[in-house]
């Protein structure tokens, strides 16, 4: 509080006789300011580097750090110097935010650049691997992704199967029937905030011991590793389902109570029809974040380069497991093994980009009238 | 992520199911029919089937712990010098399994460590810039630019990493180690690959800027308006409007953001597997080839493979005791959250009522101030621009 009652008891720059000065803006730096300074110190940087070495990180480092000195400097100099600090940390805001979007979109070019080479429909369609051709005493390799399309589709299906119904019907639970206070209803918010934090790798061996102790040892499956899967999808289902089913207004349900409706009624008939789009919403969204995760289907269904469209037995290959596999254990044609592991990411990428996407477009088109 | 549609389904959704309501079928029955509503048979099995699912998450998250400690037992219990199946390949060299799990245990918490530092300040940065700086019209585009790193899949991550931070790290590496060798951390030979855990520390600190962002966003968000008002109108600049009203009001909320964070970070796999060349030990380098601690998940996705049963089982044992770490960080974190919701709500009593009820009203009936800040993530943005008051 002093800071301020000081800070307003600012002395003003200007006294005496000349032209009339508004005294709102003396003693204040130029409108665009920052951008003077910006540009000046990357043309100053910019300029002693070319000396030195040119290096574009350390230059947009320098330039960065040499802006955010002369900006304070010159704020402490002409305006004060708590103003001289709200502009150096609004440029750190700035800052740290850009710093967010260069990873956003160096990653999304590196993936395009380097897997768009791969994307053509023999990619696509084809089994990849290495056959021995014993007419020509050569191992023939095709690289081919269909056997990882058919897996990510197949497994991460199942788990959405299995998981929707419980996660959606939990939800239902928590916020229909249970009373807020209620310990089973606690314990289980409580338990589906643990189990968001269970790290993917141990789902994963989870899914492992349970069907080394089921069927036995080489339990690789689609099927455990969709196992897998539900265990990191359920909380984030029950977590969506649960603020959209909270958002319907309770003056609906009691209306519905009050005309003598039954509550299974009230809930099929009100309550998730007024949430269905966020419901839908969510569960795509949980659907994108799922079909990414690589170390719990790594464990589960392992790695292979057959054709395995039977969940139920053998290993299985995926998108994200070719990518991995391609790139740390490649086959002996080394450059195709990355490259393919780098158009399985592509379409990795892409197909959660769809799966945003419609996300996006299910809550915009299928939103309730009235709201935009 | 999911707000967008919240709000519309919210502000919107008292038209829609009127009609709904108007012509359900049960409606002509009458009033008087409370004991009949009770005993419907669809009503009793789909009560029986939602309260079924609750209880399955109870059940499933014990399974996870009962089929790891099963597995992992006779690993955790065997002789590691004289069985044949562990004294060679990924486990040789380890005289118990406490032997080998401590070092891992170390790796796992020293590269999320790294990861923390580098990514948790940027983080809230970022979660300032949109809630307070940004444009109002432009906040939503951002968030959701912020929302997307967090769905890109880690793999591609992990590939990132490869080609373009190892590179791109390089010159930085020679620099400080160079420079500053002399601090234990940077010391020791230089990478010349770049696989360091400098290099994985930026990639895991890129992966976990959406989670602790998007959390401290919300709660930056929901700091009370008259109180930023009030700083403002006292003369503040921006900066003292937010360390005084805004950081206060969102300690323990960005403490806990930044502990779920943490969670991310220990678990995460693919990335470190890929990027960082480890070796199982107690090192505090970060730039260095050989002496790069290893960390439980990268472990295990490396050797999982390559692993005969028992040695599975030891792997299996180090999982066990990530989802043991995990999990203490996971309660700490919601710990804390509960125990400042249970701070803002005794506050809120003494405010005057007529506030209180305004803000309840605009939030909605179901999003009082019994939820968690991190679960209110709908609320945020339905928070009014100038709270009737």
């Amino acid at each position: 509080m002093t800071a301020i009652s000081s800070g307003a008891a600012r002395k003003s720059a200007s006294k005496g006789p000349g032209p009339i000065v508004n005294s709102l803006t003396t003693g204040q730096l130029p409108k665009f300011v920052e951008f003077y300074v910006l540009a000046g110190a990357l043309i100053v940087v910019g300029g002693v580097m070319l000396f030195l070495g040119f290096n574009l990180g350390g230059w947009l480092f320098l330039s960065a750090l040499v802006y955010l000195i002369a900006l304070g400097v010159l704020s402490a100099i002409a305006e004060n110097r708590r103003r001289a600090v709200d502009r150096i940390v609004r440029s750190l805001v700035t800052i740290a935010f850009l710093l967010a979007i260069a990873p956003l979109i160096s990653t999304l070019w590196t993936v395009a650049s380097n897997g768009i080479g791969q994307l053509n429909w023999a990619f696509i369609s084809q089994t990849g691997g290495a056959v021995f051709n014993p007419e020509t005493l050569k191992v023939d390799i095709t690289t081919g992704a269909l056997q990882a399309i058919v897996g990510t589709l197949e497994i991460t299906g199942i788990a959405a199967l299995m998981s929707i119904p419980i996660g959606l019907l939990t939800s239902i639970y928590l916020v229909e029937y249970a009373r807020p206070n209620q310990p089973i209803a606690r314990t289980v918010t409580f338990l589906v905030d643990v189990m968001t934090g269970i790290p993917s790798i141990v789902a994963g061996l989870f899914a492992f011991s349970l069907f080394t102790l089921l069927v036995g040892p080489k339990a690789f499956s689609g099927f455990s590793a969709s196992v897998a899967l539900s265990v990191l999808m359920i909380p984030i289902v029950v977590r969506s389902c649960e603020e959209m089913l909270r958002l319907v207004p309770s003056d609906l349900r009691e209306a519905s109570f009050a005309l003598g409706v039954s509550r299974f009624s009230t809930i099929v008939k009100v309550v998730l029809p007024t949430a269905i789009v966020g419901i839908i919403t969510g569960i795509t969204l949980a659907i994108a974040r799922v079909i990414g995760e690589t170390a719990p289907i790594f464990i589960a269904a392992s790695f292979t380069d057959n054709f395995n469209a039977n969940p139920f037995s053998g290993p299985m290959q995926t998108l994200p497991v070719l990518a991995y596999t391609g790139i740390k254990f490649p086959g002996q044609d080394i450059a195709a093994s990355n490259a393919s592991a780098w158009g399985a990411a592509l379409l990795l990428v892409i197909l959660v980009v769809i799966l945003n996407i419609i996300a996006r477009v299910i809550a915009r088109v299928f939103a309730p009238k009235g709201a935009r | 992520m999911t707000s967008h549609p919240a709000v519309r389904s919210r502000t919107s959704s008292v038209k829609a199911p009127g009609s709904t309501t108007a012509s359900g079928p049960r409606s002509p029955q009458g009033g008087a029919g409370s004991s009949r509503v009770k005993s419907r048979p669809a009503d009793r099995i789909f009560f029986g089937l939602s309260f079924g699912s609750a209880l399955l998450i109870m059940v499933i998250l014990a399974a996870v712990a009962i089929f790891l400690i099963v597995q992992a037992a006779p690993a955790i219990a065997a002789n590691w010098a004289s069985n044949p199946d562990l004294n060679s390949g990924p486990t040789g060299s380890f005289a118990t399994f406490w032997n080998y799990v401590a070092p891992l245990i170390w790796g796992t918490l020293w590269v999320s460590a790294i990861a923390l530092v580098l990514g948790a300040p940027v983080a809230i940065g970022i979660a300032l810039f949109i809630s307070h700086y940004a444009p109002r019209r432009i906040t939503g585009i951002l968030g959701y630019l912020i929302d997307l790193l967090a769905a890109v899949p880690s793999i591609v991550f992990g590939l990132w990493g490869i080609i373009v931070i190892r590179p791109l790290l390089l010159p930085l590496t020679d620099w400080l180690n160079h420079n500053l060798g002399f601090i234990p951390i940077f010391s020791g030979q230089a990478s010349t690959t770049g696989s360091t855990i400098l290099a994985g520390g930026v990639v895991l600190a890129v992966m976990i800027l959406p989670i602790i962002s998007s959390i401290s966003r919300e709660i930056f968000l929901q700091t009370p308006r008259l109180h930023e008002e009030a700083a403002l109108a006292l003369g503040a600049t921006k900066w003292e409007m937010i360390r005084m009203a805004v950081l206060p009001y969102a300690k323990s909320g960005v403490v806990s953001a930044v502990l779920l964070g943490l969670g991310r970070a220990l678990g995460e796999t693919m990335a470190i597997a890929l990027i960082i060349s480890p070796s199982i030990g107690f090192y505090w380098n970060i730039l260095t080839e050989g002496k790069n601690s290893q960390t439980i998940a990268a472990n295990l996705a490396l050797n999982f493979p390559i692993s005969n049963v028992l040695q599975r089982e030891a792997l299996i044992g180090t999982g066990l005791m990530l989802f043991v770490i995990s999990l203490a960080v996971n309660f700490l974190a919601r710990w804390i959250i509960s125990r400042s919701n249970a701070d803002k709500s005794g506050r809120k009593k003494r405010r005057p009522k007529a506030i209180v009820e305004a803000a309840s009203a605009a939030n909605g009936p179901a999003l009082s101030a019994s939820d968690s800040p991190v679960r209110a993530t709908g609320s945020a943005t339905t928070k009014p621009e100038g709270t009737p008051a």
